[in-house]
């Protein structure tokens, strides 16, 4: 068994190398080069205060404020340090009775056609920030009532926050509505 | 598909292939022992390693030493992540102040990293230090990696080496592997990711006002810590273990679509490389090139399947008044050909991240992964297992074929006789045992049928995919089923130690068989194994033994709620 010291001077060299230097070396560079992303991209409101993670969503149901998707994180919507889905199969009865009180809370706030389906299903983090531009668009009456400036005001403001495939290619089109409502909140108090 | 998500895809496609190649050939020389580009800086490092560890680099192995090594190994590592676990409160780099795992899912946690499964029934933004994660979780995806990529690399050699009982030295394929391959490749991921938005740092959790306060919550936490250093591996290394519960669906662990493009490309490239690297070391690489296509053709399909059934959505949904994919349980950045194409690399490889929860799928749908977890993580397959017992696939397959044409089987130029076909027959259908008799105990016992979170047919596909995650090592999970409890910790241990351990000591053997066999140049009556009939021959095999052994199951799982779902 002379195995037995490679084995063990093995699993320490690889601890340290593995555990502790390359961790060390990829925080050095993270904080050096990016120190914004390495720290959660934060997001500050009108008075610089830090009030969440452009990464990160954030439950809304003012009717002055667009809402996220819902999100099905233990305790309460959108808590991170729950991240998680709702893990509901296609057919649970629980799935269906949810996603029809979501509608009919959207149809209470004036909503009207076809519902999109980011608007009903929970995600698969629970901390989604982006909501699609359709969902957005169908929001932005609501919100423009509700703050009593022009409609066209707060879809330019959409416009603004819509973000386009990446290179044009990968992933969605899609609004971040913790930014987006930062932004209302910097225009109209 | 929209014209965007075929686009997606094709370009994946295009890049992995890419890579293959060269990526390939530069493992190919580090099994070798030849200089690659990055020699100058590393040789030194290794010999350093070698030299503190007591390793003589020269030294080669006969199987049952190459596998005692591979297994004593393991256990070290075993014992060093469970003591790390339950002693995490007196280590430091704990600002949470994270208490200790309890024992059962601290033994559970142990196995599922040392065995590459990386089955997590623990939640780490509540669970796990910072030390835990980097020393511990960190480093086990390395070395578990490389101890897969061990095991196959001395195979290969088993196929290459004539008349011999040398398969190599384990301590220097282990070495060369993590120094030379998966180190520098992290490093460069990690801070990909990082520009993306992965966070990586070791602050303490940030406390911010919510910019809508509630009655009840007026401020949430958010969780920091070094994830992208461990992302980077646990895609490259197909382990799969999340930092975050909500794995690589959390923004911080996956936040744009370019870094679960990467991710993905991170999954899929050693596994797609080591084809090559398979046909270069055996002198002929139209032989990788063939395992290769059989691999694309499985995951193309699947991935068509995944795609279809999400895209078309739920129509019990759709009678609500909703109208779209099916978006339970997807983030909206990746769009749906990178929530599908997520889902196929992560459970056709064993890697087992996830960026869609898997349990809110279609029925037809989720039986995609379930398939491919089921097929025994073949297509491309875990780094080293997936080639390993692909190879044990060819074996069979070639050996059904011989007798189908009345000729004697050989494969490489090494005969296929009794033992042979013994060892890939154990290799590929441990799995498929321990599913089927651990899923049939679970179902008998009152508690563990109380862990489903969904009823009915649904429910039984939770527990079918817990087992099959397990014994082929890949630890997604349908994550509805309450997995934290004695019955599953002990019970999903096992599966995961014989569904990693029994396959990887008879794949050793099969290669100590192959290496002592004399080589027989090919005639006219040999069966020829890098052209297309036999690719497409191997992946008929691989669904029929799929099919036969769990077509019942799946029959009482996601078939039965798929009808329930149409009705």
């Amino acid at each position: 068994m002379n195995d037995i010291r490679p084995a063990i001077l093995l699993f320490v060299a690889f601890t340290i190398l593995c555990g502790g230097i390359y961790p060390s070396l990829v925080t050095g560079i993270a904080q050096t080069v990016f120190p914004h992303q390495a720290n959660g991209s934060p997001l500050a409101d009108r008075s610089g205060r830090v009030v969440g993670s452009a990464l990160i969503g954030q439950p809304f149901t003012d009717p002055k404020y667009f809402w996220p998707r819902p999100s099905a994180t233990a305790e309460f919507g959108y808590n991170p340090l729950a991240s998680g889905g709702s893990n509901l199969g296609p057919t649970n009865p629980d799935l269906l009775r949810q996603v029809g009180e979501r509608v009919k809370n959207l149809r209470a706030a004036g909503l009207a056609g076809p519902v999109p389906a980011d608007l009903v299903l929970a995600s698969a983090s629970g901390l989604d920030p982006h909501i699609t531009p359709a969902a957005a668009r169908l929001q932005t009456a609501r919100v423009a009532t509700a703050r009593g400036v022009g409609e066209d005001v707060v879809a330019k403001l959409v416009a603004d926050h819509t973000e386009d495939r990446q290179f044009g290619i990968l992933g969605e089109p899609r609004v971040n509505v913790l930014a987006l409502n930062l932004a209302l909140d910097k225009l109209t108090p | 598909m929209s014209a965007y998500d075929l686009t997606e895809t094709v370009l994946f496609f295009a890049v992995l292939l890419a890579f293959t190649k060269p990526f390939g050939a530069f493992m190919a020389r580090v099994y070798q022992g030849e200089r690659t580009i990055l020699s100058p800086l590393i040789a030194p490092c290794e010999t350093l390693v070698y030299r503190l560890c007591g390793v003589d680099r020269n030294e080669e192995m006969e199987w049952k030493r190459y596998a005692g090594a591979m297994l004593l190994f393991n256990g070290v590592l075993f014992a060093g992540l469970f003591a790390m676990l339950m002693l995490q409160h007196l280590l430091p780099l704990n600002p949470q102040k994270m208490p200790p795992f309890p024992w059962p899912l601290a033994l559970n946690t142990a196995i599922s990293f040392v065995t590459n499964t990386n089955w997590q029934a623990y939640a780490g933004e509540q669970a796990a230090s910072y030390f835990t994660q980097m020393a511990g979780i960190t480093v086990h995806n390395f070395v578990s990696t490389a101890t897969g990529m061990a095991v196959v690399v001395a195979l290969i050699r088993g196929f290459a080496r004539r008349t011999t009982s040398a398969l190599g030295n384990f301590w220097v394929d282990l070495t060369r592997g993590i120094l030379h391959i998966l180190l520098p490749l992290s490093l460069v991921a990690a801070i990909v990711l990082v520009s993306q938005g992965v966070i990586q740092n070791v602050a303490p959790y940030r406390s911010v006002p919510l910019v809508q306060a509630t009655d009840n919550v007026q401020e949430v936490t958010i969780p920091m810590g070094p994830v992208a250093s461990q992302e980077a591996i646990k895609e490259l290394g197909t382990n799969g273990g999340g930092f975050f519960n909500a794995n690589s669906a959390h923004p911080y662990e996956n936040p744009t679509p370019l870094s679960n493009f990467v991710e993905i490309l991170l999954i899929l490239l050693i596994p797609a490389g080591l084809t090559h690297t398979f046909g270069l070391l055996v002198g002929n690489p139209r032989q990788g090139w063939g395992i290769l296509a059989a691999m694309l053709v499985l995951l193309i399909l699947s991935f068509g399947i995944l795609q279809w059934a999400e895209s078309d959505g739920n129509p019990l949904v759709a009678g609500l008044g909703v109208q779209g994919a099916n978006l339970e349980g997807k983030e909206v950045r990746f769009g749906l050909a990178g929530s599908s194409l997520f889902t196929v690399a992560t459970t056709g490889t064993s890697c087992g991240a996830v960026n869609t929860m898997h349990d809110s799928l279609t029925p037809l749908g989720g039986m995609v992964p379930l398939m491919l977890l089921l097929s025994g993580e073949v297509v491309f397959g875990g780094v080293g297992s997936g080639l390993y017992t692909m190879l044990a696939f060819v074996v069979i397959a070639v050996f059904v074929a011989g007798l189908m044409i009345g000729r004697t089987p050989e494969y490489l130029g090494k005969k296929i006789e009794v033992r042979e076909m013994w060892l890939s027959i154990v290799t590929i259908l441990t799995a498929g045992v321990v599913v089927l008799i651990g899923s049939g105990v679970a179902l008998l016992v009152p508690s563990a049928v109380a862990s489903m979170a969904n009823p009915g047919a649904h429910g039984l596909s939770e527990v079918l995919y817990a087992f099959a995650s397990t014994a082929n090592n890949n630890g997604s999970a349908f994550a509805g089923l309450n997995a934290n409890t004695l019955f599953y910790n002990l019970l999903l241990a096992v599966a995961m130690l014989l569904g990693r351990y029994v396959p990887a000591v008879a794949i050793l053997a099969l290669a100590g068989s192959l290496a002592e066999k004399k080589y027989v140049p090919p005639s006219l009556g040999t069966l020829p194994t890098d052209k297309a009939p036999f690719v497409v021959w191997l992946v008929l095999v691989i669904l029929i033994v799929g099919a036969l052994t769990f077509f019942p199951a799946l029959a009482m799982g996601p078939i039965v709620e798929q009808l329930i779902m149409i009705r």
